[in-house]
């Protein structure tokens, strides 16, 4: 599902400025279906993996307390105008998202 | 006969091993996610099971944040931390139902720096704390909820 993603990578000075946009629900598995009172199940996405030219540079493990429409920036050293940023995540659930952007 | 009935419990044995492994492959790939951290429900416990315990207040870790959330579904959290080795960085919210938030680890030229954006169920200390050179530190504000983000 590469629509749920949403990458723009910039340069600034020495690092590259990364920020993402993930379409997902994050459901706490707190809250109440306000017509039927039951509990509406969690779904949220847990983990999540940047890459840069392939290479691994940040880890994340997310819980419930993430936003919906989760919005994630991050800064890398060493990258330059044209290099790939890749995102992939998964949920609870077991669905995977990715996204791929190249740095401007 | 019994032959058959022998070949059949073979081949169902089989399929039951085959359906476990298809069924339990979701949750293989979610080995990294540290559960029980992410599911205690009083902030000590879930620095300890983080790896955050006996953590030490350092002004090298910035926090920005509002003071006054009035959406807390959507409280805006950017952390910096300057203390050199810093290997990873967690957020912490003292009053929610789970406290840990995330955790981010960084690696082959990421900077300790992360954005994000997080839900608060009421007013709090939220708590950013920080890996480095196999010691703790945190820091922490306090933001005011006047409207609740978690629902329910």
């Amino acid at each position: 599902m590469t629509d749920s993603i949403k990458m723009r990578a910039t340069q600034q000075g020495d690092f590259a400025d990364i920020k993402v946009l993930f379409r997902h629900d994050m459901e706490t598995g707190l809250r109440k279906d306000s017509k039927t009172g039951q509990l509406i199940p969690a779904h949220f996405i847990d983990l999540v993996t940047a890459t840069l030219n392939g290479t691994t540079v940040l880890q994340a493990q997310w819980g419930i307390g993430v936003s919906k429409n989760p919005f994630l920036e991050f800064r890398v050293k060493g990258a330059k105008s044209g290099d790939k940023v890749a995102i992939s995540a998964v949920d609870n659930l077991g669905q995977h998202y990715t996204g791929e952007t190249t740095i401007a | 006969m019994n032959v058959s009935r022998r070949t059949f419990l073979i081949n169902s044995v089989s399929i039951a091993s085959a359906t476990t492994i298809l069924t339990f492959a979701p949750f293989a790939l979610a080995d990294n996610w540290n559960r029980q951290a992410f599911t205690d429900k009083v902030l000590n416990n879930a620095m300890k099971d983080a790896g955050y315990d006996n953590a030490v207040e350092s002004t090298g870790i910035l926090l920005k944040t509002q003071e006054i959330a009035e959406n807390g579904a959507v409280v805006p959290i950017e952390a910096t931390s300057n203390i050199p080795g810093t290997t990873s960085l967690a957020i912490f919210i003292d009053n929610n139902p789970n406290p840990l938030i995330a955790e981010f680890s960084f690696m082959n030229g990421a900077e300790p720096f992360i954005a994000t954006r997080v839900k608060m169920a009421k007013t709090s200390l939220v708590r950013i704390a920080v890996k480095a050179g196999g010691k703790t530190y945190f820091t922490g504000k306090s933001v005011k909820v006047t409207s609740g983000g978690c629902g329910g």
